[in-house]
């Protein structure tokens, strides 16, 4: 029996395993949480590595796959220079893995051509909140905070099926009428508000500043908040003069009513929450949307008071802390910034090479999948075939590599593409640690042996190192020695976890980052006297409204937005596999407007391709009446011509380099049959 | 590459716009250098917002469109006001006598208050006031007290605004309009009747249809019907007229403004207006929309960014910014419930202050009036801006959102239906909780253990509670 945490999302809800029995430990589970088990025994499961001969992928043994991987890269390493490898990592990767990941690109590929897939998760939070209070962890306060709430506004987030047992957290705003969601479809989450606010897709910073507007207007501002505690305000309230509720409610279709609705309710609120996700981040304009939202919680006093604040809903499992250790393209471990001198010196010391010798940044997530000099990848725990944007580009551009090497549990989309394959271990059948929603570092046992065949990504980097001509002593393989080189490493940093030691977390302690000594008793809430800038005060940024990067128009008329369903996670390459979620739902689908499926000449469950500019999902109808008449949703879990990113458009945030997942313009029409 | 040097004339909110729009173009003034002529004392401030400041509240200073260092800051020459144009030469004379020269003049000159003729009546008169600009509502904030009777001249958008606020100062207030009801431009008469009786139960009294006759100053109005209305203060919003006196004395084409073509180019080429003092073809004045429009495509004509853009006029929506009262109309909204050529929907609720007119066209909204029905007018601007299909239902569209989807609630569990599901989180329908039951599951306890219903969120344990009740009665195992 050992107790450990769920595979999937943010949440990381505690479970108990007794073989590869679920049990809940305290909170609640959801369907994935409770089939999880059914991962450790799946048929489906890698045991072998694959190397592709003949156009064929064929089982092999791990030395041949090691060194036929290693002496790949070497040629190409001799032949086009390290960059052109690069490494793609993923945001359910462990601390240690992340962090081993980050270290293999920089020293022993010497590659600056490393980023990952939570890029596409919360990286536009992010920015904003580094913006805005000089720190990023998701919730800056303990998730059991919410539960005081009296208010909370959930944008851009579906957490009645992405995180399920998180609504235990809001059932006082939910039974007090104080759940606000903005959500441009009635998801089940929206269903439970008090105050639905449903946008066009990309008009969400336009609904901000509208709210921020009536704020101000309806005497809600906190002036002694602002004027003690922030900076900048004026230049924020410059450009939200002039969106005035009823002008927002011609962009957005929310109406002004509600919009001032959502004003009085959150400035009513003894506690209240401002909380985002990727349905208002992900977007060309995902960092300043992000920053409107933290712009109207400022305005209403709420980050860094009490019982109340501003967050975003971390996604993947370790997004959180796999955006914190180094296998981001512009980062070194303990959030610390690549092109800080100070930085580097502190992380090259650590790691015994010279700091001239780490590269500088890198390209960002979707510019690496797709840069056109890049002659091998390695892709750890990531399945960007299905989860990038512009898949259909992705696949191709992947296709042409020299070399692509996957390391995962099954034979993903991506991974069915490789050159070799590397089957590694998962949750249960290894040890190691994993920073959850609210920047708590939690213990994750090992509970069951792997199968044979199989090891650990901290295993392949390491024979990958030591055949590049590393130490052996720089790649451990033991998950205990990798972290205690993270802590070293991300000591001083700004997530740093020096105070942590797996006996504290397995004595039960619940440490949130940063830790700076073993003495410390962790933070569990940031912010309450000072925010993270150095004059102590959190600033308001300044940003505005300018829509979609690809409005509708005459050849595509309608606005696609994509999306998760509960029963499956990311690209589904895991709840693909377990019967009970496929059972629930077994394939992808367009969420239409019965008036709009009709205008397109298709009945429910008719067969339709929806098309943009980049390429078409084929998927069957689903009538739903709550949605908008302009716009049409696909999930995204799903492979094949199913897949709901061939559509979707890789216009970048400028700061954040978030890819639009959220908006793109597309036409409705009837399969070829 | 020289910047060629664009000149506006006007700092109020097309001109302020304008200078945005060019400097977010060209931030680096490599394109265009952009010097702009004020011709109010006051920094450039947000005129759609003055009856936040009447009403009491905004502050003067949160309408200001720019801080103080932003001219220099967006490298904006900052001089005084135009008092002449010398088209031959390019120059303009400026209000101190310097002179500065263009590649492009821009006409932002706005538009002035139009006075009715009413004897007696002027600006420039005690106890009179216009209501266009700061000083015009600092003027009357400071000339009413509670309690102390106002007459609005002039039944419009901004008069009834205006009105509202004073209203809302605890004056009492009196709207004198010599039409029979109140906006005809936006609203039919029934529209009209029922925005009069809410706006009668905020404390605002109408005299439609008596034209005012004569001003008696610190006495009030005599209308045309020999009644009389007592006013410390008359407020007039009785329409505005595009200031086209520089453009005329140049020599310009003028009309109701300054004609310019798509292009937003006078008859001289080189020189351009946009906004209230503009008479661009079918374009409807007094709105700012159209001005914040005409400022993209300026901006993207003159700094090149963009040279094919042309502005073809902008779809108009008329919003009543009065609290309490969510009055929003647009389009060919007039039309006759019967005419033959569109589809009109009415419905008229007096009694709870609500009326809704939709019309539409080849299955499009063209015009609507939505009186007390904030969430139909949000969905139907929407679709009347885009000119996308109405939807099939469209009693359902007039009335408010269409209703939510998702499961109906059932009055009890025996109603709710076999494929129900009750809880999301586990994907357990009603039917495998009773599956669950007959295979012996005896209490919620034991459902739960056997489906895992309400392990999730725990939304649906009352559910799942009912469910027990409701087959402890039923099936008793």
């Amino acid at each position: 029996m050992t107790d450990t945490h769920c595979p999937y999302c943010a949440l990381q809800c505690g479970m108990r395993l007794t073989g590869t029995e679920v049990a809940p430990r305290g909170g609640g589970l959801c369907q994935k949480g409770w089939t999880a088990g059914r991962l450790l025994t799946s048929p489906r499961r890698l045991s072998t590595p694959l190397v592709r001969v003949d156009g064929e992928l064929r089982p092999a043994d791990w030395d041949t796959a090691l060194d036929t991987v290693a002496a790949r890269l070497r040629d190409t390493i001799a032949a086009s220079g390290p960059d052109a490898v690069g490494v793609f990592g993923g945001g359910g990767l462990t601390n240690e893995k992340a962090y081993l990941l980050g270290k293999f690109a920089r020293v022993a590929l010497g590659t600056s051509q490393v980023d990952y897939n939570g890029r596409f998760c919360m990286s536009s939070a992010a920015a904003a909140a580094n913006r805005a209070f000089g720190v990023d962890r998701g919730l800056p306060f303990p998730v059991t905070d919410l539960a005081d709430a009296d208010v909370v506004l959930l944008v851009g987030a579906n957490p009645a099926e992405t995180m399920p047992p998180f609504l235990q957290h809001l059932r006082r705003a939910t039974a007090s009428g104080g759940l606000v969601v903005v959500d441009p479809r009635r998801t089940p989450t929206a269903e439970q508000a008090a105050l639905h606010l449903q946008p066009a897709p990309g008009t969400d910073l336009a609904l901000a500043l509208g709210i921020l507007h009536a704020v101000v207007a309806d005497g809600h501002l906190r002036r002694d908040y602002v004027a003690a505690r922030t900076s900048g305000f004026d230049a924020v309230w410059r450009i939200a003069a002039a969106w005035w509720p009823e002008r927002v409610e011609r962009v957005t279709g929310v109406a002004a009513a509600d919009q001032r609705r959502a004003a009085a309710l959150l400035a009513g609120a003894r506690n209240a929450y401002v909380l985002t996700a990727r349905g208002t981040e992900q977007h060309a304009r995902g960092s300043d949307t992000a920053q409107a939202w933290l712009n109207l919680a400022l305005a209403l006093g709420l980050p860094g008071r009490l019982g109340s604040g501003w967050g975003c809903l971390t996604g993947q499992g370790n997004g959180q802390g796999g955006r914190e250790h180094g296998q981001k393209a512009d980062q070194l471990p303990g959030y610390r910034k690549l092109t800080d001198p100070a930085a580097r010196a502190h992380v090259a010391g650590v790691w015994g090479v010279d700091p001239a010798a780490l590269p500088g940044p890198g390209r960002s997530a979707y510019e690496l999948l797709t840069a056109a000099d890049l002659r091998a990848l390695l892709v750890f725990g990531s399945n960007p075939a299905v989860s990038a944007p512009r898949a259909g580009h992705v696949v191709d551009r992947l296709s042409t590599l020299d070399l692509l090497v996957v390391a995962d549990v099954v034979l993903s989309e991506t991974a069915a593409m490789a050159d070799v394959v590397f089957p590694v271990t998962q949750w249960a059948e290894e040890t190691g640690t994993m920073t959850n929603l609210e920047g708590r570092v939690l213990m994750r046992e090992q509970a069951v042996e792997p199968p044979d065949g199989v090891r650990s990504d901290l295993a392949v980097l390491h024979g990958l190192a030591t055949r590049l001509g590393q130490p052996a002593a720089r790649f451990p393989v033991e998950p205990s020695a990798v972290f205690d080189e993270l802590r070293a490493a991300s000591k001083g940093g700004i997530a740093d976890y020096y105070g942590v030691t797996y006996d504290r977390l397995r004595s039960g302690e619940a440490l949130h980052w940063p830790v700076p000594s073993t003495e410390h008793a962790g933070t569990p809430r940031l912010f309450l006297d000072a925010f993270g800038h150095p004059d102590g005060r959190a600033r308001f940024v300044p940003v505005d409204h300018t829509g979609p990067a690809e409005p509708p128009d005459a050849d595509y008329p309608l606005l696609a937005t994509t999306g998760r369903v509960l029963q499956h996670y990311q690209s589904g390459a895991q709840t693909r596999r377990i019967p009970e979620l496929t059972a629930a739902v077994p394939d992808g689908y367009v969420e239409v407007h019965p008036d709009t499926a009709r205008h397109a000449g298709l009945a429910d469950g008719d067969l339709a391709l929806v098309e943009s500019r980049r390429g078409g999902a084929t998927v069957p109808v689903r009538f739903v009446p709550s949605m908008r008449t302009d716009t049409v949703f696909l999930p995204f879990h799903f492979p094949g011509d199913r897949r709901a990113n061939l559509i979707t458009n890789p216009a970048l945030d400028p700061v954040s380099r978030m890819p639009e997942f959220k908006v793109c313009a597309v036409r409705l029409t009837a399969a070829p049959s | 590459m020289t910047a060629r040097r664009i000149v506006v004339v006007g700092y109020g909110m097309a001109g302020a716009r304008l200078a945005e729009r060019l400097r977010d173009r060209d931030p680096d003034g490599t394109r265009v250098a952009i010097t702009v002529l004020a011709g109010e004392e006051r920094p450039a401030y947000n005129r759609v917002l003055l009856s936040a400041v009447l009403a009491g509240s905004m502050a003067v200073d949160a309408i200001r469109l720019h801080d103080d260092d932003w001219a220099e800051r967006h490298r904006v020459d900052l001089r005084p006001a135009a008092v002449a144009i010398d088209r031959a030469a390019r120059t303009v004379a400026l209000a101190d006598g310097s002179t500065v020269d263009y590649d492009v003049l821009v006409l932002a000159t706005g538009a002035r208050p139009w006075l009715p003729p009413v004897e007696g009546l002027a600006f420039d008169e005690q106890g009179v006031a216009a209501f266009r600009t700061i000083d015009d509502c600092e003027r009357i904030i400071a000339a009413v007290a509670p309690g102390a009777p106002v007459a609005v001249l002039g039944g419009g958008l901004l008069g009834l605004e205006a009105a509202r606020g004073l209203a809302g100062r605890g004056c009492l207030v009196t709207v004198v309009h010599p039409v029979g009801h109140l906006m005809e431009r936006q609203l039919d008469p029934a529209a009209a009747r029922v925005l009069a009786t809410v706006l009668e139960a905020q404390g605002i009294e109408f005299r439609l249809g008596a034209p005012a006759a004569r001003y008696l100053p610190g006495d009030g109005l005599k209308l045309a019907d020999g009644s009389h209305v007592p006013a410390d203060l008359v407020v007039v919003s009785a329409g505005v007229r595009a200031d086209t006196g520089l453009a005329e004395a140049a020599g310009l084409a003028v009309d109701r403004g300054v004609l310019v073509d798509d292009a937003l180019r006078t008859s001289d080429p080189r020189v351009h207006a946009l906004g209230d003092c503009a008479h661009h073809p079918g374009t409807v004045s007094g709105l700012v929309q159209p001005a914040w429009d005409q400022a993209e495509v300026l901006a993207d004509l003159l700094t090149g960014v963009r040279p094919a853009a042309r502005y073809r006029g902008s779809p108009v929506v008329t919003r009543l910014k009065v609290r309490g009262v969510d009055l929003a109309a647009l389009g060919d909204a007039l039309t006759d419930v019967h005419d033959p050529d569109a589809e009109v929907l009415c419905l008229t609720d007096p009694a709870r202050g609500r009326y809704a007119k939709l019309v539409l066209r080849a299955d499009r909204v063209t015009g609507a009036i939505l009186l007390g029905a904030p969430d139909a007018a949000a969905t139907i601007t929407q679709l009347y801006d885009r000119g996308t299909p109405a939807p099939a239902d469209r009693l359902a569209l007039l009335l408010g959102r269409a209703l939510p989807g998702g499961a109906a609630v059932a009055s009890s569990p025996a109603d709710l239906p076999a494929t129900a599901t009750v809880c999301r989180c586990n994907s357990v329908t009603k039917a495998a909780l009773v599956t669950a039951w007959r295979a012996g599951a005896s209490d919620v306890d034991g459902l739960v253990r056997a489906t895992k219903a309400s392990t999730g969120c725990g939304t649906c344990r009352d559910t799942v509670c009912g469910i027990a009740d409701w087959l402890t009665a039923a099936e008793p195992n």
